[in-house]
């Protein structure tokens, strides 16, 4: 059961990378994308990671794919408008092959990583044990990268000023 | 920790499936049966705030209970109706759009708790289809989905107006989130938890000892903060620009007709249950019975039937009453004309039997003896979600009060609102609350 909810999900979420590069129409591309995301989503709430599934969900597919609907909604881009953009196949095997080669070499890189086999704790990914780890083990990256947000924001803001 | 259902548990049998499914089917059939119940408020709501008499046409053989038979007609209408795709639309896109809109909406449900943890027969069953460990959180990622709907309705719609109502309706979700959110964070800090029946059972207590220790007088400002997001995320009035009527048309609904438009609509009234449920459980007890936590209840459940079942009868035979006495004025007063005069009696007559019944079993109790474990729990759950229920229907009138009180608002007042006051007014409440729970101690 387990098994076979695995291999549906995953292959939802990479059909729906694959179909979020290949459709032509962006919004279709964008929808491809939350399925893709919400496939994820929906592997996390298999591992019992309830807050991770839940944040998935919340911050990509919620807030994240909304803002990138609304401004393809604001383009609203007419169909003649959209260039035609062959995806050749010679282009699509040197990709995949360029990112099969790159995983593969990542895997026996950084490989050690991640141990084989772990036995899950019981608070995996939920509220508390994401809480602790952010706001210990990993406290100055996790204010670093809220630095460096808040610093693209406001250049977004003053860019996007000076424009209008 | 509390109780974490875990993978590693032993296999689930029939029955876990069948309790699942059976929770699923209460608090859907819960959200589902208000649902005309709210349009009926709605519709004799405004008509007494604007006094006027409000629908009273619609009948079956003469009954109109007072415009309850207009909800019948209604979906009669919407059932018969041609669901039209106007030519110019995108197809898939415009037929999945109502769909989503309103599954996300009802899937939020699943972890509303609407009783404490009901043991019976060496089982504990929760009354929550699903106890998630970051329950409240889910109900704002499953909102935030429900935006496809609205935005994919507007945009597939190929029409000016749908799109400016979806694209209104986005940024007005989008943006009253955060408030939503940042409302929250007191109330984990308060109640030490993100999870719903946690957050519920630490609203049993008093607070210096005469004031149940509900959500809405520890986090005062917290509770009108999350109440006023809650509306904008209903885009109810005075938060309806996403439809907006004198500017819009309809917005993003303007090109749907038949059950599809029925959908929206539906969901509309849905999402106001669930706001509804949701500041319930947060701000105001939740399944608590204010001063009665669950092991008094159980404690004292002789009591609790009785006093349940004398004021459930003598409430019905004071309705039928009342009723009786009506149906006879009309009679004396030359009434309507029609069967309406008949409706007194008929109503009367009913509440009758209900009363007598209730006061029948109250009868049979006197001669029971003391009540076995499971029988009181059962008192205490029917109690708490009979508390569950009053408050959220209480919310859900609010809902319309506010509807048919208020004008809408313009949109850059709404954007200020948002971005400028109710943000800031959260980070306030975050620390004032920290400061406090500093202060105290804890």
């Amino acid at each position: 059961m387990h098994a076979v909810l695995f291999y549906i999900l995953a292959t939802l979420a990479v059909v729906g990378g694959l179909l979020m590069v290949s459709l032509k129409n962006p919004l279709s591309g964008a929808f491809a994308l939350i399925l893709s995301l919400c496939s994820l989503a929906a592997l996390f709430a298999m591992l019992h990671a309830e807050f991770l599934f839940i944040l998935q969900i919340l911050v990509y597919a919620g807030a994240i794919m909304v803002l990138i609907i609304f401004t393809i909604m604001l383009l609203n881009l007419k169909k003649e408008e959209l260039q035609e953009a062959p995806v050749g196949w010679i282009r699509l095997l040197l990709t995949a092959t360029l990112c099969a080669v790159g995983a593969f070499g990542a895997i026996q890189v950084f490989g050690d990583v991640v141990p084989a086999n772990v036995e899950m704790t019981t608070d995996f990914g939920n509220i508390e044990s994401v809480g602790r780890v952010m706001l210990s083990d990993f406290v100055y990256p996790f204010e670093v990268i809220s630095l460096i947000l808040l610093v693209a924001v406001v250049g977004v803001v003053l860019l996007a000023k000076r424009i209008i | 920790m509390p109780t974490r259902t875990h993978g590693r548990r032993n296999v689930p049998n029939w029955l876990d499936f069948v309790i699942i499914g059976g929770k699923a089917v209460f608090i859907w059939g819960f959200a589902l049966t208000l649902l005309p119940v709210l349009i009926w408020f709605e519709r004799k709501g405004s008509a007494f705030i604007q006094d006027r008499a409000g629908p009273n046409r619609a009948a079956i053989l003469g009954i109109r209970l007072a415009g309850f038979i207009h909800n019948i007609a209604d979906v009669v209408k919407l059932l018969m109706k041609e669901m039209m795709i106007p030519p110019h639309v995108n197809r898939a896109y415009f037929m999945i759009a109502p769909v989503l809109g309103f599954t996300f909406i009802l899937s939020a449900f699943a972890v509303i708790p609407w009783a404490d943890t009901l043991r019976v027969a060496g089982r504990d069953i929760t009354m929550q289809v699903a106890d998630l460990n970051a329950g409240i959180l889910f109900i704002l990622a499953i909102t935030s989905l429900n935006v496809y709907g609205i935005v994919l309705a507007g945009w597939s719609s190929n029409n000016k107006f749908a799109l400016m109502g979806g694209l209104r309706s986005t940024a007005q979700m989008i943006s009253y989130e955060i408030p939503l959110g940042l409302a929250l964070v007191g109330i984990f800090m308060v109640y030490g938890s993100a999870q719903l029946n946690e957050i519920v059972r630490g609203q049993g207590e008093l607070l210096f000892g005469f004031l149940p220790k509900w959500g809405l007088f520890v986090q005062p400002l917290g509770a009108i903060l999350f109440i006023v997001a809650a509306f904008a995320e209903t885009n109810r009035n005075p938060f309806d620009l996403p439809e907006g009527e004198s500017e819009i048309v309809a917005g993003y609904h303007v090109e749907y007709s038949g059950m599809r438009f029925a959908l929206f609509y539906m969901g509309e009234y849905v999402a106001i249950v669930l706001s509804s449920a949701m500041i319930t459980t947060l701000f105001f007890g939740g399944w608590q019975v204010p001063y009665f936590p669950t092991e008094r209840i159980v404690a004292t459940a002789d009591t609790w039937l009785k006093v349940m079942l004398s004021v459930g009868g003598v409430g019905a035979l004071a309705f039928a009453a009342l009723m009786l006495f009506w149906a006879k004025r009309m009679k004396d007063g030359g009434g309507f004309g029609d069967l309406r005069d008949k409706e007194g009696i008929i109503l009367g007559v009913a509440h009758i039997a209900i009363g007598g019944a209730m006061l029948f079993f109250l009868w049979k109790t006197l001669s029971m003896g003391p009540m076995p474990e499971w029988g009181a729990r059962t008192v205490a759950a029917v109690a708490q979600i009979t508390s569950f229920a009053l408050k959220t229907i209480f919310w859900c009138w609010v809902f319309i009060w506010v509807r048919w009180s208020l004008p809408r608002f313009r949109y850059d007042q709404l954007m200020r609102l948002g971005w400028k006051k109710m943000i800031p007014l959260s980070f306030v409440n975050i620390f004032l609350t920290g400061l406090v729970i500093l202060w105290m101690g804890r």
